[in-house]
């Protein structure tokens, strides 16, 4: 138990030291990109990996996080911290109605459900007109953090998502070791037993749920500030499918494995644009090759090949 | 599965990681000499990649050859690259070409929303960017910028010349079907005024859900029964297609005129004439209107046997020769130095290429192209490949597009 507590702190610390070493090795505005599906796929993987609820439609709260963000810092001219946290706020207000409803049913149908509501948040996004239908909202300032410090530079504004990043990435490692986390662990393994031992499994599912659809939005509301930009592709289902193929390439239920995945999918996007068509094949291939050769996806067999809970 | 795992990982992570190790590295070290480097970024493997994609780069190398680049002493590199009709996408590889890359000008860009990040992007970094492929007229209205220009099209005058001059044409009263999202509502609103502004009637609309609506008999049966004279559709790609293929199957091709408000030429061909025949549309260029597009067209024609450059693609190669043009004007340096100043330098020239003719570019950026209104031949008119079009109207460029003070273009102080 203590080796195994080394061996993450150590992880952790490579982690902080390559989230510093990164910008000076790779293109920044392409690290933060990076950061925030990482941030986003976390969030993803606290109920897939630790509690065993595969939601089908994070999308949602990820791109109601970036409106919300993108919105209010275009039009009440907010600071980019607190555009942020409201992105962060009804990414949560969302989850907690969602998650009250979708938790009541387990398996597939929790991922319909899910899957279900989403698309309904989707087609409100297309006809609302705050969102700007199929334009998105444009030109979304960067602002300035806390009033004062300007995030027009992209390495400014890059230390700002690295600390975000960090923050959200600390805060879900927490939750899952914590007695907290225990008990998401138990339902995952043996939901009837865990009611057995006297917990309400409802409300620990929902809090679960809570927090991870509180990282998405925040996780949305800070890309949408990166990028400038917020529109249908964040809520599009296609984007809950790539953050599924993302932690499951990283590999599901480690603590590294999405952050991993995010990097592969994210480098997959933008390096093999040059190439057109080959992006969406490339990713299916991957799919395929990881369902059949190593389901434990990348962290994770690297783990398992050390003996080591990454 | 016998399937090696690690044969598997070796051939993938090779693969993968090779553009990963090279792509950053290798312009990177460029970036500082004296080429001119255009970067095409649309779509290359979504539904527009027929309206765009690798025709479009065709077009913008055809472009600097006609021009004479080499001659004229200038290097011009073409980068090219696929943004997945993902405005993130898009913009990320904007800014890295920018930073990184060295890439003076962008063009093409279709998808509006992709193409409005993109000329947020070129107006942050100062650089030139062309915009051929998006519709939204946005792009010279509130959000238009000194770096921009948009050249072969917008929605403002797809629907003015379809909706006014049908009417002209004889097809007074109309009826919609419209995809119900912000697209498909405006173009029914503009077209619908346009058809009232030259006294045509509108009797009723169809909105149906967008995307997902596959079968649009219910909709086209209460058109038929309207009787009304033109069916409009106001909807884009796969759907216009959908809906013109079951217009056609209920045999309202014959009675009723079906107006799309946005097609290409690429889309007709892909319909075939049996089923696009008697089809109003509005684009700015056609391939056989004269010697000179003849000639740009067989050109393309050489390199892409199996497709005739549509509007778009013209415009990626009218756009190209109108920038070198300037750059050769002003001098490399100073153009590389200020996107704006480039701009500037283009707007401040008239156009003249063998695709469009010879057009003035307006001060918010808008080209005034002419638009024509096209009817697709018959299958019995129509006499060699690629021969789709009947010319019905013609708008002149100055009348084609929104006034200038209907945009609200914060560059025009008048």
């Amino acid at each position: 138990m203590r080796g195994q507590r080394n061996t993450q702190i150590i992880a952790f610390l490579i982690l902080i030291a390559l989230v510093i070493a990164a910008p000076g090795m790779l293109y920044p505005v392409f690290v933060m990109k990076v950061l925030c599906f990482a941030l986003f796929a976390c969030a993803f993987n606290l109920l897939i990996g630790y509690v065993g609820l595969l939601s089908f439609g994070h999308a949602a709260f990820f791109g109601l996080g970036a409106y919300v963000t993108a919105w209010t810092a275009k039009n009440w001219g907010l600071t980019p911290e607190v555009a942020i946290l409201l992105g962060g706020v009804s990414g949560a207000a969302l989850g907690t109605v969602f998650g009250g409803l979708a938790i009541r049913r387990h398996g597939l149908y929790f991922a319909m459900i899910t899957l279900a509501l989403a698309q309904m948040v989707y087609f409100f996004c297309v006809e609302a007109p705050f969102t700007g239908g199929e334009d998105g909202i444009q030109q979304v300032p960067r602002g300035k953090l806390f009033g004062v410090f300007s995030l027009a530079n992209d390495m400014s504004i890059y230390w700002l998502v690295a600390a975000i990043f960090l923050i959200g990435f600390f805060l879900l490692n927490r939750a899952v070791h914590s007695p907290f986390g225990q008990v998401l662990k138990a339902i995952r393994e043996n939901e009837p037993r865990a009611t057995s031992l006297g917990y309400r499994i409802d409300s620990y599912k929902l809090i679960a749920f809570i927090l991870s659809t509180f990282i998405a939005g925040i996780a949305g509301g800070t890309k949408s500030l990166v990028f400038g930009i917020a529109t249908l592709t964040d809520v599009h289902w296609s984007m809950s499918g790539e953050v599924v193929l993302m932690t499951l390439l990283g590999g599901l239920g480690t603590v590294f494995g999405p952050v991993m995945g995010a990097l592969v999918v994210t480098a997959m996007e933008n390096y093999l644009a040059p190439f057109g068509a080959w992006v969406t094949v490339t990713q299916g291939l991957i799919f395929i090759a990881c369902v059949l050769a190593f389901r434990r996806g990348i962290i994770g067999e690297i783990g398992a090949r050390l003996k080591l809970a990454l | 599965m016998t399937i090696s795992r690690r044969a598997l990982l070796g051939a993938t992570a090779a693969g993968a990681i090779m553009p990963v190790i090279t792509a950053p590295w290798a312009p990177a070290a460029r970036a500082a000499t004296s080429v001119v480097r255009i970067g095409v970024l649309n779509d290359q493997s979504g539904p527009y990649r027929d309206v765009s994609g690798l025709n479009s780069v065709v077009c913008v190398k055809q472009a600097i050859q006609d021009f004479g680049a080499a001659n004229k002493g200038l290097t011009v590199e073409v980068l090219s690259a696929d943004h997945q009709n993902k405005p993130d996408v898009g913009a990320g590889i904007a800014r890295q070409w920018f930073d990184r890359d060295g890439v003076d000008m962008i063009i093409d860009v279709p998808t509006s929303s992709v193409g409005l990040a993109v000329a947020s992007v070129c107006r942050e970094k100062n650089r030139a960017y062309i915009n051929v492929g998006a519709g939204t007229a946005e792009l010279t209205g509130a959000q238009c910028a000194a770096t921009t220009i948009h050249w072969a099209y917008d929605t403002w005058m797809l629907a003015h010349s379809t909706g006014g001059a049908t009417v002209k044409a004889g097809g007074d009263t109309w009826y919609f079907l419209t995809a119900d999202y912000v697209f498909g509502h405006d173009l029914d609103r503009e077209t619908s005024g346009f058809v009232t502004a030259a006294g045509g009637k509108v009797l009723g609309h169809s909105t149906y859900p967008f995307p997902s609506t596959t079968d649009f008999s219910s909709f086209l049966l209460q058109a038929q029964a309207t009787g009304a004279k033109v069916l409009g559709l106001a909807n884009a790609g796969a759907d216009t297609v959908n809906s013109i293929k079951q217009a056609h199957e209920f045999g309202l091709t014959g009675k009723t005129r079906i107006a799309a408000l946005l097609m290409f030429i690429t889309d007709v061909h892909a319909l075939g004439l049996a089923t696009a025949q008697g089809l109003v549309l509005t684009e700015s260029f056609y391939w056989n209107m004269n010697e000179k597009t003849r000639a740009f067209a067989m050109r393309i024609k050489e390199k892409t046997p199996n497709n005739m450059p549509n509007m778009v693609q013209a415009g990626c190669y009218a756009g190209t020769i109108h920038y070198l043009k300037a750059i050769a004007d002003m001098g490399v340096a100073a153009a590389k130095a200020s996107g704006a100043a480039a701009i500037a330098r283009m707007k401040a020239m008239p156009t003249e290429d063998d695709a469009f003719g010879t057009c003035h570019i307006r001060e918010d950026g808008r080209v005034l192209v002419p638009a024509y209104l096209f009817e697709v031949k018959t299958p019995a008119e129509s006499k060699e490949p690629w021969d789709y079009y009947k010319l019905l109207v013609t708008t002149p460029g100055n009348e084609a597009f929104r006034p200038l003070a209907d945009g609200h273009c914060p560059l025009v102080h008048a």
